[in-house]
């Protein structure tokens, strides 16, 4: 088994773009579950109008690159505003089955062939990131960054997507430490009370969804740039679980646990998954082959899901007591 | 013998000519760099005209794109062939007066289309000629037809939405992994029926019986454990997110990727306008029994009497004597055994793969949800009407789009009234 290829690519993920990306959506998720208590199941819709929107905004209309990137924080915001304003009145639970319905639904929407000339259909859309790459300073080359590799592409989507993620943790931590920010923690701990202090609960948690989403939106935009493809079976349930995860797995009402938590959680999973693909490689397990260990990957997740709020609600760096669920 | 030389030497042309486009694709990007002959201009669109099965020779065809426009005439066998110099959109038109007498389009407008030569360097366009072949199918037909599949669809789903409402009843839990057990119905019927070569109802009644020790299993192991614990409701639902998950790639990784045909299509009987099978027949009167069971069984038996007063309140049942933990226990079994022969049903009907189950879980929880969540009644009828809703809707829209006009049903009815059509007034709020 080659363990320093192992190694390498373990460390590759915890500055990988996707983990970027996962790591940005699990800040958004941060906003809404863990200060605002909000049970939202359907983060993979606002990461997937944040990817539409800005493909589309580019494809369709042809903006440029901030044109885009407005136009996909707009359709998130939008889309928060509208799923909120029905359900943010519904209990917890309910709020979970409506959130999943409702981004299945629009990923049916994405997926379906009659809008394809806009969508793109099952396929989706590629190549509509030239302008974003027009933005790279970093000159053509290879650059090596200890035993990894980079090209000045894969250099520009890390060094934009972390930094992305640096100013919503920045800004989550000013909004959550600020006279707002407590507000919505207390609706989180008592929304009745926080009614009776004269509080408008429903525009707080309005507010908080549409912030989540739009960081999101700039997760679901990272993600399809690395690639500059833009596929509807991507954003599935699967995404949304993910990013439950990666949250639970730092800590809902922590700053610097979806963070953590998206780095620690890819290199896991990376560095499981090279050492079940080396023992089949080596005959040792049998009963598996290469195309399987990617399938256990995803099992693992729920596992570790399930495990965590289990035995550990509140993550690597939260706090017990802050962690409620509401029911 | 001429007929048939020429015939091949049509094939062997067709055949160079796939050759020549696969070496033109792989080649493509190389620059057009030919002179004005259009022999040699890279692209080519092409069609063959055919009416009624019949070649058409002699008739025009038209290309164009911006200022550039050819024309050529269909040869003796209907074939053309327009060879374009750059790529784009063209419009291709066929001039109706070149068609022979009595000849039209199919339908107005048809006369009129484009090629897309914007990916590719080559593309086929047809035009279709004479009356259209599709049997045109009343409306009231149509909804007839659709009305069938929509019962047929939601007597199954009700018999699984019934297995969460018991659950969601008597535990308050919301139970992600309800989908999976329908999966695992389905592919253990796949099992015993097809795989071990047993008799049908040899092997649903195996499949049942897997299914319900499997939801026995799951309470005893997981969910009881988590209720000592006195673990919360919206915790435990993510937990079941986490089970469903992994439940579901187990069945990945053991029955493998591939949709299994269970029932392989039974026997085709007709009813009026409506074309249906008989396995589709016997497992609508099926599930008619089983609701009416489920019925009886909640109503008359001391058991379902029990049920019901623990779904109502499970701290007064407990001091009325009632054994709560038994009865959460039958309920999972019970609940499980109706599940596991909705999947059973639905694998015999339509084909089942591992992530079956799943793909109707979101319907399942909008059936319940839609009924008024914790009664069995509700979920009948809920499910009756997401059933109605999906098939019924895709007279109206895209198909792919019909489980999300289902679920935008739902979105709907929590708005209006979200204690759904059945339920309770409480505060959900």
């Amino acid at each position: 088994m080659d363990w320093l290829n192992i190694l390498n690519l373990t460390g590759g993920e915890l500055i990988g773009a996707y983990t970027a990306a996962y790591v940005l959506c699990a800040l958004g998720l941060a906003m809404h579950f863990g200060f605002t208590g909000l049970l939202n199941f359907g983060q993979a819709a606002f990461a997937a109008l944040g990817a539409y929107g800005y493909a589309i905004a580019t494809l369709s209309f042809g903006w440029n690159m901030w044109g885009s990137v407005a136009f996909g924080l707009l359709c998130s915001a939008a889309f928060a505003v509208v799923l909120g304003i029905p359900t943010l009145r519904l209990r917890a639970d309910y709020l979970a089955i409506v959130t999943i319905a409702a981004a299945q639904a629009l990923r049916f929407a994405f997926a379906t062939s009659a809008y394809d000339e806009v969508t793109g259909g099952a396929n989706g859309l590629s190549q509509f990131g030239e302008d974003f790459y027009n933005y790279n300073p970093i000159p053509e080359g290879r650059y090596p960054l200890g035993a990894l590799e980079f090209s000045e592409k894969e250099l520009w989507i890390r060094i934009v997507g972390w930094s992305l993620v640096a100013i919503a943790a920045l800004v989550m931590l000013l909004l959550t430490r600020s006279p707002w920010g407590r507000v919505l923690k207390g609706i989180r701990e008592d929304e009745d009370a926080a009614r009776a202090l004269g509080k408008n609960v429903f525009a707080y948690k309005i507010q908080s969804l549409v912030i989540g989403g739009s960081i999101a939106s700039l997760g679901g935009m990272v993600f399809v740039m690395s690639s500059q493809t833009n596929q509807p079976q991507t954003w599935g349930t699967n995404f949304t679980f993910m990013i439950w995860t990666i949250l639970l797995l730092g800590g809902a009402a922590t700053i610097l646990g979806p963070v953590v938590g998206g780095m620690t959680f890819f290199a896991l999973l990376m560095f499981t998954q090279s050492i079940m693909e080396g023992l089949v490689t080596m005959g040792w397990l049998p009963f598996l082959d290469i195309a399987q260990v990617g399938q256990i990957r995803f099992l693992l997740v729920g596992l570790v899901l399930m495990l965590l709020v289990i035995f550990r609600p509140q993550g690597i760096f939260g706090n017990k007591k802050e962690l409620q669920f509401n029911g | 013998m001429s007929q048939l030389n020429i015939r091949m030497g049509r094939k062997a042309g067709v055949f160079l000519g796939l050759v020549a486009m696969l070496f033109s694709l792989l080649f493509a990007g190389a620059p057009a760099h030919a002179a004005d002959d259009p022999s040699t201009y890279p692209y080519s669109i092409a069609g063959t005209i055919l009416n009624d099965d019949k070649e058409v020779p002699d008739v025009k065809i038209t290309a164009t794109l911006d200022d550039f426009t050819t024309s050529v005439v269909t040869n003796e066998w209907g074939e053309w062939e327009i060879r374009v110099p750059k790529q784009g959109i063209y419009k291709v038109e066929l001039d109706v007066t070149t068609l022979p007498a009595g000849v039209t389009m199919t339908d107005k407008g048809g006369e009129v289309s484009e090629a897309d030569l914007t990916q590719t360097d080559f593309a086929a366009v047809l035009f279709s000629l004479g009356k259209s072949t599709v049997q045109a199918q009343s409306f009231s037909d149509q909804l007839l037809v659709r009305v069938w599949s929509g019962l047929n669809f939601g007597l199954l789903l009700a018999i699984a939405a019934i297995g969460i409402s018991l659950i969601f009843g008597t535990t308050g839990l919301n139970n992600f992994a309800h989908g999976e057990m329908v999966t695992l119905g389905a592919l253990f019927m796949w099992v015993f029926y097809q795989g071990l070569g047993q008799n049908i109802i040899v092997s649903a009644l195996g499949a049942v019986a897997v299914v319900a020790a499997f939801g026995w299993a799951q309470d005893a192991g997981l969910w009881k454990p988590l209720r000592k614990r006195r673990m919360g409701l919206n915790q435990m639902m993510i937990v079941s997110i986490g089970f469903s998950i992994v439940a579901r790639y187990v069945l990945l990784l053991v029955f493998g990727g591939d949709t299994k045909d269970i029932g392989g299509g039974g026997n085709i009987v007709q009813l009026g306008p409506i074309y249906t099978s008989d396995i589709a027949l016997v497992s609508l009167v099926i599930c008619v029994i089983i609701l009416a069971g489920v019925a009886l069984f909640l109503t008359r038996t001391r058991i379902g009497k029990a049920t019901r007063a623990v779904s109502d309140n499970p701290s007064l049942a407990a001091a009325t004597g009632i054994d709560v933990e038994r009865i959460v226990r039958i309920v999972w079994i019970v609940a499980s055994a109706l599940t596991g022969l909705a999947g059973v049903l639905y694998g015999l009907q339509f084909q089942a793969n591992w992530l079956t189950g799943f793909d109707i879980l979101l319907l399942l929880f909008a059936a319940v949800t839609l009924g008024g969540l914790g009664t069995a009644l509700g979920a009948t009828v809920g499910a009756l009407i997401i059933g109605m809703v999906v098939e019924v809707s895709s007279m109206f829209i895209p198909n792919e789009l019909k489980y999300a006009a289902a679920l935008v049903v739902l979105i709907v009815i929590l708005i209006v009234r979200p204690q759904g059509v059945l339920g309770k007034k409480q505060r959900i709020g």
